[in-house]
């Protein structure tokens, strides 16, 4: 188990802007009224994407039974990240103590079945308070079968979902990076004038397959992504991360301890990014080649900018009339909130709100800096607060989390899930014609009428047939017709 | 009698099981404004809310205890009590569920006296029913922790008879029915219909067909379920003329009923297939004393002919099947009333049912030996949850898709399985995954003498498989 230090330490994080308030990013959560996920879910979103890797959950069945293969993250090629796999602890193993042994025959299995290049393990709630020694088991594991085996320490219990993104970093720097060198670059890659320069992108998890819609350009600018961490990755790409030019950190600062501590290390700088838009593209594209500092590759990047841009505004031409000055709530959790706002006003919508739960100090600022001083941050995400700003602020759309769709859809409002869970890729200039599509998908839907309509029988219905009836239903029509002019006196008294 | 195969391996590969806190709160979800609320980190929580949310495609109430680092190790009895306030005071429930995990079990969390102290520390809060429930997820599945938590509620929540001058039969038309976690909204909705047939008026406990089953309604946002069985509906339990307990796994609780309430239980371990539901319609028409609706003897013999109809296509077909106790039982009886072979066996965890079921062998497993088990004895046919369908994929094979969770499907948990009607399309349906593929065709024979042009050789394409 971590000691309470440990776990302080990887709190105290320099490179966040939360560490400047006097409480620490991470307020405690409230018994019986808490929401969201522990640091186990946080370590396993930001690894499992590391495709070849045979991810091993230590602990008993809730766990992995019900997180297993359940992110929209996508590899090309290996798909053993997908395998569901977990030591399934049982009452004898913890009551008798046999959950080492268990994992260290687990980790032999997994070598066994499936000849992975590195296995993870993840330490839960129940060996961590049982004081299995995880650090141990996989020191000696490696050696007895001679492939990695990586201990991540991530107990639910230490804390939220964004230590557990700390907590991924952390064993990444530790024991991963830093053990191999690149591959050589391939013949003929350079010439003269085209310079490769490595890069990493960390925090890119290449939801629905986004990231291929900004890969290519990044090949064409002759950037060699050695690793993305961990979106579509490799062990052997993750091993070779220390030797990059320049690292981005892709809109989240979740892992922002990588980024910090392979500058100290290694000495990478590195910048802060969003491939969501058309601005903050460009901008990511402009900030590697100003980073790196190659005349060539300037002259290459803004030549491609310029290219994308006048491409992707004229094919967004006949959607931005259609969405334009529609309203946006936007309630982000894991992607940032300013990235998504840039891509929003690039379209011509306005957006009315934004949550900034999980939002540091700076993301706030540059918030206010898009969206002017009066904006309204959201705190509060409970479904009934955002239910309120969607009808106050006359929203056309809630965008959030997976979580809050059936919050949006029960009260009929329109809704686009922006989360891991998500099925679309909204990345680069490309993923800005999906974004568009499924914004003017939901809200030009006609299913909103539909179901926002009462029943025929229970609208008011127009008396009209009071002449033609026979005596008996003309008294009863009347009787309605007095009941409803009383009903209205009385309204008009009241007011 | 199965012989039943422990696991024997360290690691569990694609696991079929799902935790024991889950059927708890799907048990307490079932309820009437109710709220689960899981006693463990955050995580456990959020994963069962995620979960949930994919299959039933609704907003989940779902609470924790949010244990950290402190409370892990200086004790959780105040994030308890603390919890059952919060929610009481907040969302104003009828009844809330709170369930262990394995994390408070291993600490040695007592929430039994965790509720007696809440009891006397908020005696304001008297009118919200409150439950605890052990259901530590290093043991059994969803349908023990439903079972478990079931068992809970009626052993606090209903009156004894006794003590509540409760007569069996005071209400001559109401039937209680305990309901196994294999039930689908759609099948309870159809459950409720075949015994409102007979004039009878239906509690079921829990109702998921009324709080979980997809409809929209005035209210924009509740904290709450929004339906389900209603907490005071128990009290009138012992009133009833009979209790029907669908699904082995509730059997306990079906002894512990009556024994409280008099009201005689009548047992059912599944409702799948001619026999089953021949036995539930025999039972019904005896409680009412009313002939059997020529309705329903129309669709008891519509399932007949569908029988003999998809005999064809299921006799003799190789089943690999992968469920929780019940369903597996449900489903093994099915397809071998149909002359099918069920070939693999995978339960996610023990039950006494397994015992009793005709099958040579059933594996506690995970869905690793179910594509493992399934090659090696050659399956033509898998049954499973969404989880199953990569490991059909793997094998070639055609999948039925059935039980938690199925998230690759919309409408999943309203597929009716029960009744003569749901067995006839359920008998539909695995034949049609089946038409094309179960039976080995010939290949094709290129006879080298024959005076067929060489080019048909290659343009021959095989038919629809």
């Amino acid at each position: 188990m971590k000691s309470s230090k440990d776990i302080a330490e990887l709190l105290d994080e320099p490179a966040c802007e939360h560490n400047k308030k006097e409480k620490s990013g991470c307020a405690k959560p409230k018994p019986g009224s808490a929401a969201g996920g522990c640091a186990f879910d946080g370590a396993q979103i930001a690894l499992l994407p590391i495709a070849d890797v045979a991810h091993i959950v230590h602990g008993p069945i809730a766990c992995a039974g019900s997180s297993w293969d359940n992110r929209g993250t996508r590899s090309s090629g290996s798909e053993l990240y997908r395998i569901g796999m977990t030591t399934d602890l049982t009452e004898q193993d913890v009551v008798m103590g046999r959950s080492e042994k268990r994992l260290f025959h687990a980790i032999k299995q997994a070598i066994d079945s499936y000849n992975p290049p590195a296995v993870f393990i993840y330490n839960t709630c129940v060996p961590a308070l049982v004081g299995d020694d995880i650090n141990a088991i996989c020191k000696s594991a490696s050696q007895r079968w001679n492939v990695p085996v990586v201990p991540i320490d991530c107990a639910g219990f230490y804390g939220t979902k964004n230590l557990g993104n700390r907590i991924a970093g952390d064993a990444m720097v530790n024991h991963v990076i830093g053990t191999r060198d690149p591959d050589p670059l391939p013949a003929n890659a350079e010439r003269p004038g085209f310079k490769i320069h490595d890069v990493n992108l960390v925090g890119e998890y290449n939801i629905a397959g986004e990231f291929w819609h900004v890969l290519p350009l990044l090949d064409e600018m002759g950037l060699r992504v050695l690793c993305t961490l961990s979106g579509d990755a490799r062990f052997r790409e993750v091993q070779t991360m220390h030797k990059a030019e320049v690292n981005m950190m892709v809109c989240s600062k979740a892992m922002v301890n990588v980024a910090r501590r392979l500058q100290k290390q290694y000495g990478t700088p590195w910048f802060e990014g969003s491939f969501y838009g058309i601005t903050d593209t460009s901008q990511a594209l402009r900030d590697f080649a100003r980073m790196i500092n190659d005349p060539d590759l300037t002259v290459r990047t803004e030549a491609i900018i310029t290219r994308e841009e006048s491409r992707i505004r004229a094919e967004l031409a006949p959607w931005k009339a259609r969405l334009q000055g529609k309203r946006v709530l936007l309630f982000t959790g894991g992607v940032k909130s300013w990235s998504v706002i840039s891509a929003l006003q690039d379209l011509g919508m306005v957006v009315v709100a934004t949550g900034t739960k999980k939002s540091t100090e700076e993301d706030k600022a540059r918030i206010r800096e898009l969206m002017g001083e009066d904006t309204l941050m959201i705190e509060d995400g409970s479904p009934k607060a955002l239910l309120k700003v969607v009808r106050d602020y006359k929203a056309d759309i809630l965008i959030a989390g997976g979580r809050n769709m059936y919050t949006a859809l029960k009260a009929r409002v329109p809704f686009l899930d922006i989360n891991q869970e998500r099925e679309f890729g909204y990345e680069g200039y490309q993923g800005m014609l999906e974004l568009v599509r499924q914004l003017a998908l939901t809200i030009e839907s006609p299913v909103w009428e539909a179901v926002r309509a009462q029943a025929p029988w229970k609208m008011a219905k127009p008396l009209i047939n009071v002449g033609c009836a026979d005596a008996g239903g003309a008294s009863v029509a009347n009787d309605a017709l007095h009941s409803v002019q009383h009903i209205l006196q009385k309204v008009v008294v009241t007011e | 009698m199965a012989e039943i195969l422990k696991r024997n391996k360290a690691l569990s590969v694609n696991p079929l099981k799902a935790s024991q806190p889950m059927g708890g709160a799907l048990a307490c979800l079932g309820f009437d404004r109710a709220m689960p609320m899981l006693h463990g980190s955050q995580g456990c929580t959020a994963f069962a809310k995620v979960f949930f949310v994919r299959h039933f495609r609704e907003p989940i109430p779902l609470q924790t205890t949010a244990m950290d680092q402190a409370s892990s190790i200086m004790g959780a009895d105040e994030n308890v009590i603390e919890g059952i306030k919060a929610i009481a005071e907040k969302s104003n429930p009828a009844l809330i569920a709170v369930l262990t995990t394995g994390l408070a079990e291993t600490q040695g969390c007592d929430v039994h006296r965790n509720l007696r102290e809440f009891r006397d520390k908020y005696p304001e809060y008297a009118h919200v029913a409150v439950v605890a429930v052990n259901t530590p997820d290093f043991s059994g599945c969803v349908e023990t922790g439903f079972a478990a938590t079931l068992y809970e509620i009626v052993k606090t929540l209903v009156p004894d008879a006794t003590s509540a001058g409760t007569k069996p039969g005071t209400r001559q038309r109401q039937v209680n029915v305990l309901v196994s976690p294999m039930l689908t909204p759609g099948d309870l909705e159809a459950l409720r219909d075949l015994i409102e047939h007979f004039n009878l008026r239906p509690v079921l406990i829990p109702d998921l067909s009324d709080s979980l089953d997809g409809s929209l309604t005035e209210d924009e946002f509740s904290p709450v379920t929004i339906g389900g069985t209603a907490v005071s509906e128990l009290a009138t339990l012992g009133e009833a003329k009979a209790t029907l307990v669908i699904g082995a796994s509730l059997h306990k609780t079906g002894e512990l009923l009556q024994e409280k309430t008099g009201v005689p239980s009548f047992y059912f371990d599944h409702l799948y297939g001619l026999q089953a539901n021949d036995a539930l319609v025999a039972t019904l028409a005896d409680i009412s004393e009313l002939p059997v609706p020529s309705r329903i003897e129309r669709q008891r013999s519509q399932l007949q002919d569908a029988m003999l109809d998809t005999h064809f296509m299921l006799g003799q077909l190789r089943v690999a099947i992968a469920a929780d106790p019940d369903q597996l039982n449900a489903f093994v009886h099915l397809v071998k009333g149909m002359g099918a072979e069920v070939v693999v066996a995978i339960s996610a965890s023990n039950a006494p049912i397994l015992t009793h079921m005709p099958v040579d062998s059933i594996k506690i497993g995970d869905l690793e030996d179910l594509e493992l088990l399934a090659k090696q004895h050659k399956a033509q046919l898998l049954i499973g949850n969404s989880h199953a369908c990569a490991s059909a994929e793997r094998l070639g094979i055609p999948i039925l898709r059935a039980g938690f969770p199925l998230f690759d499907i919309i409408g999943g948990y309203q597929k009716t399985w029960i009744g003569y009607r749901g067995s006839r399309q359920a008998l539909f349906d695995l034949a049609n995954l089946v038409i094309n593929f179960a039976h080995e065709e010939i290949e094709v024979y290129h006879s080298p003498y024959a005076q067929k042009l060489a080019s048909e050789r290659h343009a021959c394409t095989p038919s629809c498989h």
